[in-house]
C-alpha cells in the first residue's frame, strides 16, 4: 500500500501516460451514462411536455410521483433491475444480467424521473406564459410542443446535464446490474470503489480526478448555457 | 398573397347577450347585452378593473363565459372564427426568438409564411431596423408595435386591441394610429380598449363605456363626449373617481 503522495504521482503517470485500463474503463462510463442520458429524454421530455401542457384526472398525483421518484436512491434501483434481470426474473431469458446494458436500463430508470420533472417544470413556466397568445393564434397542439421545446433549449439543456451529472457519478446501481467486471462492465465509479478497497489507490485516485474534471466541465457548461440564454433573453 | 384579405367584414355584426362571467365566486361580467353592428372602430373605455380585459378575452374565446352568448356573424366561437381575429394583449407575449421569427411563427402556423409581407410589416411599424434582434429585449414600446405587427400579420377581419399604444412615445402613437386608420379603411372591424381620452376622440367611431362588468353606455363617440349619458362616463371624462 503506498502513502497519499506516492499514490498521487503514480495516478498522474496513468493519466499522462494515457493508460489503456484506464480509457477503456473511462469510455465506458461515458458510453453508458451518455446512451442512458438519451433514453432519458427521449422518454422524459415528451412526458414532461405532457403533463406540462394537458390537462387530466389525476395530474397532480403524477406531478408528486415524478418529483418523488427524482430523489430515487441508486442501489434501490439497482436491486429492482437486478431483480428483474437475474436468470430467475421474468426478463432473465434475456441475459441481460452484467453486461453494460443492464447498467444503461438502471441509469435510464434512475434519471428519467429527473429530466421528466424538471423539463415539466420548465416548460409548464413557457406554457403558462405563451398559452393565450398560441390560443390567439390557434397554433395546434404539437406545433405548440415544439416551440415551447425550441424556446427552453437552453434550460432544458441544463435539465440534461443534471440528469448526466448524476448518472455519471453513481455507483450503487451500476454495481449491482453491472457487477464491475474488469473489460466489461467497469465504469469509474465502481473502479474506485473496489481499487480503493483493494488498496491500489493510483488507479482510485486517477479515476476519481477525471470525475472531477467531468464534474467541472458539466457545471461549466450549465454556467455557459446560462449565459447564453441570458444574453439572448430566451430566460 | 395570402387569401383572407377582406373588404367586406365576414365576423359582422356581433352580438353579444346575457354574458355572465364568474370567478372565484365573483361576477365580474354581468349580464352584458351589447351589439356592434358597425363598422369603424368600437372603444372600449372604463376605470381599471371595470372588466374590459376580461371582455375582450371572452370575445376572443380565451376563457369560456359562465352563461350568455356572443354571436360573431351569426356563429359561436371556434377556430374558423377565431383565425379571422386577432388579439393584441395589454402586456405584449413574445416567443424568445428574433424580432423577425416572431412573426413568421404566426404566418407559418397558417402555412402563409412570406418574407416580403413580414419585411413589410416591420417595416410598417418601425422595426425593420431591429428584425434580428431577440425580441424580449426590446423596449416596451417596440414590443407592443411587434405584438400589433404580428396580429396585422394574419390580415384579420377583427382586430381586438388592449390598450396597444399604453407604453408609446407620441411619434409611435401617431404611426400606430395611422396603421389602424388604413386597417379600418380596408374593412378591418377594431374593438380597442384605452384609457387616453384623446386616442377615443381621434379614433372612435362608437363607445361602449364598461363599469363592473356591465355596460353603462354605449353611443357614438360624438354623443358620448358631448353628453354622456350615463353619469359614471361623465365622472370618467372629468377625471374623478367613482366607487
Ligand atoms: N383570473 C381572475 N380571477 C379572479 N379575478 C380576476 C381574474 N382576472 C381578472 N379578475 C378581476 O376582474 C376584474 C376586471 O379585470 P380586467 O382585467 O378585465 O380589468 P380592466 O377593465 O381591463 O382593467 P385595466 O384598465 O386595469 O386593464 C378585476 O377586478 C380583476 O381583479
Ligand atoms: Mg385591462
Amino acid at each position: 500500500m503506498q502513502d497519499g503522495g506516492s499514490a498521487f504521482a503514480l495516478a498522474f503517470g496513468l493519466l499522462a501516460s494515457a493508460d489503456a485500463d484506464l480509457l477503456e474503463i473511462i469510455g465506458l462510463s461515458l458510453r453508458v451514462s451518455l446512451t442512458a442520458l438519451l433514453a432519458s429524454c427521449l422518454i422524459g421530455l415528451p412526458l414532461g411536455a405532457l403533463v406540462a401542457t394537458c390537462r387530466f384526472p389525476g395530474r397532480s398525483a403524477v406531478m408528486v410521483l415524478m418529483n418523488a421518484l427524482m430523489g430515487l436512491p441508486p442501489v434501490v434501483v439497482g436491486l429492482i433491475v437486478y431483480l428483474q434481470l437475474s436468470r430467475t426474473g421474468p426478463l432473465g431469458w434475456m441475459q441481460l444480467l452484467y453486461t453494460p446494458t443492464a447498467m444503461i436500463i438502471a441509469q435510464t430508470i434512475l434519471i428519467t424521473p429527473i429530466i421528466a420533472a424538471l423539463s415539466r417544470q420548465v416548460l409548464e413556466d413557457l406554457h403558462t406564459e405563451y398559452s393565450e397568445q398560441f390560443r390567439s393564434l390557434n397554433v395546434p397542439w404539437r406545433s405548440e410542443i415544439a416551440a415551447l421545446l425550441w424556446d427552453g433549449r437552453f434550460t432544458l439543456m441544463t435539465v440534461a446535464l443534471a440528469g448526466f451529472g448524476r448518472s455519471i457519478a453513481e455507483v450503487g446501481a451500476v454495481i449491482i446490474v453491472g457487477g464491475n467486471i474488469d473489460h466489461l462492465t467497469r465504469v469509474m465509479t465502481t473502479a474506485i470503489a473496489l481499487e480503493t478497497s483493494k488498496g491500489d489507490l493510483p488507479l482510485a485516485l486517477a479515476l476519481g480526478l477525471v470525475l472531477l474534471v467531468i464534474a467541472l466541465a458539466v457545471n461549466a457548461l450549465v454556467f455557459v448555457m446560462r449565459q447564453a440564454a441570458a444574453k439572448f433573453a430566451y430566460a | 398573397m395570402p387569401e383572407c384579405t377582406a373588404k367586406t367584414n365576414a365576423l359582422m355584426p356581433l352580438e353579444v347577450s346575457g354574458l355572465n362571467l364568474d370567478l372565484a365566486g365573483q361576477l365580474l361580467i354581468d349580464g352584458i347585452d351589447l351589439t356592434i353592428s358597425e363598422p369603424g372602430v368600437t372603444v372600449i373605455m372604463g376605470y381599471n378593473g371595470a372588466g374590459k380585459s376580461l371582455l375582450l378575452r371572452l370575445l376572443h374565446g380565451l376563457i369560456s363565459q359562465t352563461s350568455g352568448t356572443i354571436l360573431w356573424a351569426g356563429q359561436t366561437q371556434s377556430n374558423a372564427v377565431r383565425q379571422r381575429q386577432a388579439m393584441v394583449f395589454q402586456s405584449p407575449v413574445l416567443l424568445r426568438r428574433s424580432v423577425s421569427a416572431n412573426i413568421d411563427f404566426a404566418l407559418k402556423v397558417r402555412g402563409q409564411l412570406d418574407a416580403a409581407w413580414r419585411d413589410e410589416l416591420l417595416e410598417l411599424v418601425g422595426l425593420a431596423d431591429l428584425s434580428a434582434r431577440p425580441a424580449r429585449l426590446l423596449s416596451g414600446g417596440e414590443q407592443q408595435r411587434l405584438s400589433l405587427a404580428r396580429a396585422l400579420s394574419c390580415r384579420p377581419d377583427v382586430l381586438l386591441l388592449d390598450e396597444p399604444t399604453a407604453n408609446l412615445d407620441p411619434a409611435s402613437v401617431a404611426v400606430i394610429e395611422d396603421i389602424l386608420k388604413s386597417a379600418c379603411a380596408e374593412g378591418v372591424k377594431i374593438i380597442f380598449v384605452t384609457h387616453d381620452i384623446g386616442q377615443a376622440k381621434r379614433l372612435g367611431d362608437e363607445i361602449v363605456f364598461l363599469h363592473q362588468g356591465k355596460v353603462a353606455e354605449q353611443s357614438a363617440a360624438e354623443a358620448f363626449f358631448t353628453h354622456p349619458t350615463s353619469q359614471v362616463a361623465q365622472a370618467y371624462l372629468e377625471g374623478r373617481i367613482v366607487v
